[in-house]
């Protein structure tokens, strides 16, 4: 084929909504090289899932299908996949970069000799030279652009938000199936039912206004100035990965790629650099304010207004001037 | 049970960076270097296993001679014994390269149970310990919370996306990298680092770099994906100017 195959995630015959970013990747990275697309569907019974692929611009949808699929286990989809790599031979495949690929994939790119090139932000492509796939390197504080030198396959996956799901080309492919040669002892890990924790009561989703905290507060004792600001405002609060990790905050009010995605009018970030898990689940806020004491943070390239200096002195005088105001 | 906890130092995260002149890499020159923190939560996770079901708990490392600070925090925290994989030339080596100097060690070894963090904070491609586990041909699980001893090997407790967790029953020898959050970090005692001292470190010298798949071609500042409006003044002035950005701009007061 040595064209892109699009792997494409589900569970239970629902979509990863990062499926189809991936698909718009695949189509767009086949575009500019001039190659065929197509794209693959895995699991148990997911025939209806194929049909809804073949309603794309794509050369072929394969339907990778075994009763031991049903439920994900890495060895069951490193075998499968690689069984379809090998048959396709595509040039490149690409994923959404999900927990789950991040489970499989490496594994899968280490059977060819191959390494995965992960978490890509963009793709510079044009026919004739091999692509380059731009990474975050140091939470995000330098890009990096990566080349493949050795010989196709390529593995490439996808971070969230990088390319529009709603830019996907339509069109009609034919659909095939394939069934893999899969034993029940080649699959050593014995996964249990998916759970919750506990109902989340906090839900960061449908927020307004958000004021999120980062590692620049230091300790726990200093998270009542950063809930000062949110009462004043009327925000939410919300905090970044390792606040939680600390136990400064509970895990429900964790914004990013582990946490809550929201979308607020506001997103007040405090001390918060904008490592790329951050970053995924706020950057759809409309307006975001950023203090931290560190120019050169990430946070500021996402930031409409940002505030370079001691979030100890500013977060205070900017409570007492919020009160001031609502008078 | 043996348990090897892989590690990477990596440069502190306030740590002013700078690119290399050939634009390649960072300018290593000056720069501080600690324990990659899931690693860090690796090493705690092996710690405590080991506290509950005896052993002895290997720390393990690639990289030039100042690598070994961080072996010697890791055997500071309790790690009974080190192993520095001496390489100069790690950046010139990938994610598969680094694997197989860490396979061909932890062969020699033969641990039960191998721990790592979920990515590094530098480079992140979050993928040598699943690369470790396939060229060792044992099973592995990822971004991993707990890890419970079972009569037929382990337990575990992974994170999956949106909140959602799944229970993995797994045999021996396995591979998990651990993911931050599920333990509190311990810090090195006084008596610790006194012992750390008389803690053996064994060095093994790193085979010359075969072949590679892929080239970190170029390191550059990332472009801003919005206009940013930087506020500058006193503190009093910053929040006097937030403020008319928040009523006439943002429209939230």
């Amino acid at each position: 084929m040595s064209g892109v195959l699009v792997v494409l995630e589900q569970h239970e015959g629902t979509w990863n909504r990062m499926s189809f970013e991936a698909l718009a990747a695949g189509q767009q990275l086949a575009e500019s090289l001039g190659i065929p697309c197509s794209a693959a569907v895995i699991g148990k019974s997911v025939a209806a899932l194929g049909s809804e692929l073949a309603t794309k611009k794509l050369d072929t949808v394969i339907d990778v299908e075994h009763e031991l699929l049903g439920e994900y286990t890495s060895d069951g989809y490193v075998i499968a996949l690689e069984q379809l790599v090998r048959q396709e031979s595509p040039a490149y495949v690409v994923f959404p970069h999900t927990y789950q690929v991040r489970d499989f994939a490496p594994a899968l790119a280490t059977r060819f000799r191959r390494v995965l090139i992960s978490d890509v932000v963009a793709i510079k492509a044009e026919g004739g030279s091999s692509p380059v796939f731009v990474r975050q390197l140091l939470q995000g504080k330098l890009n990096a652009d990566y080349r493949q030198t050795a010989d196709a396959p390529t593995f490439v996956s996808i971070q969230a938000g990088t390319f529009r799901a709603d830019s996907v080309a339509e069109g009609t492919a034919p659909i095939k199936a394939m069934t893999p040669a899969i034993e029940a002892s080649q699959i050593r890990n014995k996964p249990g039912e998916r759970f919750r924790e506990s109902a989340s009561t906090v839900d960061l989703t449908a927020a307004p206004v958000i004021v999120s905290v980062g590692r620049g507060i230091g300790e726990a004792e200093n998270i009542p100035i950063i809930e000062e600001l949110a009462a004043a405002l009327g925000a939410e609060l919300a905090a970044s990965r390792p606040i939680c990790d600390n136990g400064w905050l509970p895990m429900e009010r964790q914004v990013g790629s582990s946490g809550q995605t929201v979308a607020p009018k506001l997103y007040l970030a405090v001390g918060i650099s904008g490592a790329i898990q951050h970053l995924v689940g706020m950057k759809g806020s409309k307006a975001v304010i950023a203090i931290n004491k560190d120019e050169n943070a990430p946070i500021f390239e996402v930031a409409d207004f940002g505030v370079v200096g001691d979030l100890f002195e500013i977060v205070p005088a900017l409570t007492k001037a919020v009160l001031a105001a609502k008078g | 049970m043996k348990i090897l906890v892989a590690i990477k130092q990596v440069p502190e995260r306030d740590a002013q960076i700078h690119i290399a002149a050939d634009g390649k890499w960072i300018d290593e020159d000056d720069l501080a270097y600690t324990i990659n923190e899931p690693d860090a939560y690796a090493l705690e996770e092996a710690l405590q296993l080991k506290e509950k079901n005896g052993g002895e708990v290997v720390a393990l490392c690639a990289g030039p001679e100042r690598v070994t600070s961080t072996l010697r925090d890791a055997l500071a925290k309790g790690a009974d014994r080190a192993i520095h994989i001496e390489a100069d030339d790690l950046a010139e080596r990938d994610t598969l390269g680094i694997a197989e100097l860490l396979a061909a060690a932890v062969k020699a070894e033969s641990p039960d149970l191998i721990l790592t963090g979920l990515q590094s904070d530098d480079l992140g491609l979050g993928q040598t310990g699943v690369v470790l586990a396939e060229l060792l041909g044992i099973p592995h699980a990822t971004i991993i919370m707990q890890v419970e001893k079972t009569d037929t090997g382990l337990r575990v407790k992974r994170e999956l996306e949106d909140g959602w967790f799944q229970h993995v029953d797994m045999p021996l020898p396995a591979l998990l990298t651990i993911q931050s959050g599920g333990n509190k970090l311990r810090y090195a005692t006084l008596m610790g680092i006194k012992k750390a001292k008389t803690k053996e470190t064994s060095t093994v010298a790193a085979d010359a770099v075969t072949s590679t798949a892929l080239e970190l071609a170029r390191i550059y500042l990332p472009e801003k994906q919005k206009q940013t409006t930087m506020i500058t003044g006193t503190p009093d002035q910053i929040a006097a100017q937030l403020v008319e950005k928040l009523k006439f701009e943002v429209r939230v007061i």
